[in-house]
Formats: structure tokens, sequence, C-alpha cells
């Protein structure tokens, strides 16, 4: 059983994904996967660990290509690497000696994959490092920052291309609640006032549940899209994961339980890359 | 015997140049170096130097050039085992140890004397020849070429691997070239400060660099500078007495490092200081931070 979102073309759409398939010889990932996202839209593609989640975003930044299917990214097959889409990596540990100041890390986003010096032109990073609120701490060594600091800053360096849209890898993992917030905040308001189509890929809901327009869930090789209300329910997640799943809200958590409560992080065969297992939790919104 | 007769001597001349070309080579490799967190890397293709001289000397009798095709191999071997940051370090550790094995082998198969191997081990800066000198400048200009062209995504590859990629920048690939040149970088200093003490060009004057500024090229241009100093400078105080030139320059290098690492937090202090004058200077505004960021005022949340 699916769930579909907009079925009345790709036309104007900043994703559209029609039969959308993605093989590793005969392992299946995902299977004939239909989307469509409307410009601006804040998706949110979620799943248990191994459900070809991070798959999905290579395939949205042209990394990787569709095994069947088609996929367009503004009407058009995602470039290679494009500087349409900025990719907000999720926060890891930058080595405290590491010569890079954060307006070093924020020019890449303009011009890291060109040739030759790197030159840092605060016309081109300024106005990003300010939308990000970074501008007190842009000269400091990365490493000497904290994780919510360099997480601003990854984002700026994402905006700093100008992209239409912003594709965000686990962007909270490792954060505190506090900072978890401000960063969707500042995501959120970027996206409001640029129209900027935001999709995050991530295991926890709960973090951006007032954000989000639209869900794509992938599990066990199947999916379910829609809005949140419609996918994130007992019944859809029951469907798609062929087993008694338990969608709890308590105040502003999901809590997705499956039926003997010992998480459905342990229904996914396709895990493939990932060896998570999810012992005895469940893959999104367990509280803090 | 004058420090002014000893400099208009060939030898003399030889070694301050070769000296420098292998600093200048180092010391730009060396920031990528550290951010790669390869130190280890440079101390196994460096030990394995030897394992190539020796096969080069039974061979070809050709110790250098030996040494150079090997550490193109080892790099490709690096590569090949190590793709994976967690397992590097142990896939070299396994190529070092054998590779030195195969080196040991490979010269008790020599017959003459293997004085042209075990310099590769120790360093031979005073028997540089006009030939091992094109071949030191011919590498110098070699990494200054690949540098000058690919620094910038190296250096986004080097401290956001997946943002790199995401660029479509083929950041494997890149890792590979790096791996080469690096390689053929410390073969040539080998030769000079000899495989043991390589490390004290390739990476202590980036590790210094790094204490003093944050800048990508500012780092580059003050490691170039401490390796040069420590290489030249070395050689010449070795000219006055009857200590080898290794001894000199990594002691050099080690005194730049130690006082930059002194003189670092100071600048930073300096740095904060300057900062908080500045009139409606957005950083006084706010509160020092914890220690780990004091020096520069700044929390989030």
């Amino acid at each position: 059983m699916r769930w579909e979102g907009d079925v009345n073309g790709s036309a104007g759409s900043a994703i559209a994904l029609r039969g959308a398939t993605v093989r590793f010889g005969d392992h299946v990932i995902w299977e004939k996967l239909d989307l469509d996202v409307v410009p601006g839209t804040c998706l949110a593609i979620l799943g248990p660990n191994g459900a070809g989640k991070s798959t999905l975003l290579k395939v949205l930044l042209g990394l990787l290509p569709l095994s069947a299917g088609t996929i367009t990214i503004d009407g058009r097959p995602p470039g290679h690497g494009s500087a349409e889409a900025g990719y907000v990596a999720q926060q890891r540990v930058f080595d405290p000696d590491l010569p890079i100041r954060g307006r070093d890390l924020v020019q890449f986003g303009v011009d890291g994959q060109r040739l030759g010096l790197p030159r840092t032109r605060a016309r081109q990073v300024d106005p990003v490092i300010e939308a990000v609120g970074a501008q007190s701490y842009a000269d400091v060594p990365i490493g000497l920052l904290s994780g919510g600091q360099q997480q601003r800053l990854r984002i700026a360096q994402a905006l700093a291309g100008g992209p239409r849209m912003l594709l965000c890898d686990e962007p909270l993992l490792s954060l505190d609640p506090a900072a978890q917030e401000e960063i969707v905040a500042v995501i959120d308001r970027h996206r409001r006032e640029n129209g900027t189509t935001v999709v995050y890929v991530t295991h926890e809901i709960s973090p951006i549940a007032d954000v989000v327009d639209q869900v794509l869930y992938v599990a066990a090789g199947r999916w379910a899209a829609g809005s949140p209300d419609t996918v994130l329910t007992t019944q859809s997640l029951s469907a798609l994961y062929g087993t008694h799943i338990d969608v709890i809200r308590v105040h502003d958590h999901i809590v997705i339980v499956d039926g003997d409560g010992t998480g459905v992080g342990a229904h996914h065969p396709h895990d493939d890359h990932v060896h998570d297992t999810h012992d005895g939790h469940p893959p999104e919104g367990h509280p803090h | 015997m004058g420090l002014g007769f000893l400099l208009q001597q060939p030898f003399a001349q030889h070694a301050l140049l070769a000296a420098a070309l292998v600093a200048v080579s180092c010391g730009l490799i060396g920031p990528f170096v550290v951010a790669r967190g390869m130190a280890f890397a440079v101390h196994g293709i460096a030990e394995l130097a030897f394992t190539g001289a020796a096969a080069g000397l039974l061979v070809a009798n050709n110790p250098v050039v030996g040494a150079l095709i090997g550490s193109v191999v080892v790099a490709g071997l690096i590569a090949l085992f190590g793709a994976k940051q967690g397992e590097r370090d142990s896939s070299i550790g396994v190529i070092l140890a054998f590779g030195m094995g195969i080196g040991v082998l490979l010269l008790g198969f020599y017959q003459g004397f293997a004085t042209a191997a075990t310099n590769i081990l120790f360093g031979d800066i005073f028997g540089v020849s006009g030939s091992q000198l094109i071949i030191l400048l011919v590498i110098c200009l070699i990494v200054i070429a690949v540098m000058g062209i690919w620094y910038r995504p190296l250096l986004f590859a080097s401290v956001d691997p997946e943002a790199t990629e995401a660029r479509g920048v083929p950041v494997r690939g890149l890792g590979l070239l790096f791996l080469v040149v690096l390689a053929l970088t410390v073969t040539g200093a080998a030769q000079v400060v000899g495989t043991l003490l390589v490390l004290s060009l390739a990476i202590t004057p980036a590790a210094a660099a790094q204490r003093l500024s944050a800048s990508p090229l500012v780092v580059a241009g003050l490691s170039i500078v401490f390796a040069v100093v420590a290489a030249d400078g070395g050689l010449l105080a070795s000219f006055q007495s009857n200590v080898k030139a290794s001894v000199f320059i990594t002691s050099l290098s080690f005194a730049i490092y130690v006082v930059a690492r002194l003189t670092g937090p100071l600048l930073r202090d300096r740095r904060r200081a300057h900062r908080q004058d500045r009139p409606a200077g957005q950083e006084a505004t706010q509160p020092p931070a914890d220690p780990q960021t004091a020096g520069y005022a700044c929390q989030d949340g």
C-alpha cells in the first residue's frame, strides 16, 4: 500500500521521481519510488538505518545513477555534484589544529571544487555567514568551535553557492537539543525567506516535526510518502513494515515502536552498509 | 677551513641546494599531511625507500631510481589497502613490516658494498651528485605543479571529504594523487636527512606553522619557510662541526616547533585583545567562552 503525493505530473516540481529504483547487484535498496516535491517544501526522508536514505540523497545530488526510473531536479536530470544543491553533512569532529577558519570552510561552498589556490573573499561569504548568525566566530579555527557553531558554518557553506535545494544528511546528530533547535530554526528561516527546498535525511523526526511539510518513509525496500499526519500513523507504518507498528505521540515527540516493543529497526533485511541493529531502540523519536 | 671557503666547494653548494629543494617540497605538502593525519604514512613510505633502494641496487645498480619507483608502488598499495580512514594506519603497518623484510632479503643478494642503501636510512647530504640534484629539482617542480593546480579541492577534501564529494570532486582520485606526490617527496627527502628523520621536514614545520595561524595560505608559507630554515640552517651549522647534518636539521626543526607551541597561544590572546578593542565589534558583546575555545570569545546557545 502506498501513499503518493501530488501525482499530477512533474512540471513545477523541485524534485520528481518516477519509478525510481536503486539496485546493487540483486540487492534492491528501494524500488518504484514516485515522489513530487513542490519548491519551497520541507521534506523529511525517514526510516531505519540501512533503509537507503543516504542512497537516495546521493541520487538527489547526482552522485549515483538510478538503476531504473527517472529523476528530475527542477525539471532537469541532476548535475554531477552541481551547485544547484547545497549539502549539509552530519556534524563531525574537526581537529583543533586544522588550519581552516570558519570563513574558509564557507568559501569552499562557493569554489571548493575548482582548481587553483584557495582565496577567501569577504564579498562572497559574509552575507551567508551573517544569514546563519556566525559572524562573531567566522575567523576562529574551525576545530575550536562548538558543535552547533560548526554546524551553522556548514549550513553557510551549503548556502554559499545560492542553491535552490538544501540537502541535509543527519545534520542534527551529536548536537544537544538546544543546538538542534537553533540549527532547525536557521535552516527554516532561510527556506521561508528564499523559497529554498529543504530535504532532511534523518532517523529521528521529533526535532524537525514542526517544520516538515512532507514525509518519505523508506523501510525494508518499500516506501510511503505524504504529509506527516498521513504517513506517520500506526496504520500506514504497519502496512509498510508488514507487521504491527505503534506510532505514539508524546507532547512534541513522535515515537515509533513495533508490536513486541523491541523497535522496528530489527525489520530491515536490506541493511547493506550500516550495521546498527537498533537493539531495543525505536528508529526515531525516542525521547532524549 | 672557513665557511666562506666551504661555500665555494661544489659538494657544499650541492648540499645546500638539495636541502632547499627537499625543504620546499616537504614544507608545501606538510600541512596536508597533518590535516589528513598521515604522519604514519610518511614514516612508512620513508622506511620503505630502503627496500626500493636495495631493489634498485640489485637490478640496475641505482638506489635512487629504485627508491623512487618503489615509493610510487607503496603509495598505490596504501591507497588500495587503506582506502577507509580507519584501516589506513594498520595497512601501512602491514605493508611496512613486509616491505622491510623484502628489503633485508634483497640487500642480502647484493654483492657489493651496501652503503648506498644504508645511506638512504640515515641521509648522505654531502654525497649528492649532479644527477641526484636534477631528480630533486624535478620532484620539487612536480610537487609545486600538483599543489598549485589541486590545492583548493585537496584542502577541501582534507577538511571535509563528504561535502567535497557532494560537490562532485573525485575525492578518492585526489587522495591517490596526493599519496603519489607524498611518496616522491618523502623519498627525495630521505636522501638528504635520511629515512628515519624525514618526519622532521615533512611534519614538524607544518605542525609549527599551524600553531601560529589558521589561514591556509599563511600556514603553507610559514611551513615552507620553517622547513628551509631548518634544512639549510642545520646544514650550515654542520659545516662548522663534526656532527652530522641530520642532527642539526632535526634539532632546529624541533626548536622551531617548541617556540611555535609556546608563542601560538600568546598570539591568539593578542588577537582576542585586538578584537575586543574594536568598537562595535560583535565579538566584544559575547562573553568569554569555555577554556577550550578560550582566546575566541564565542559560544552559541
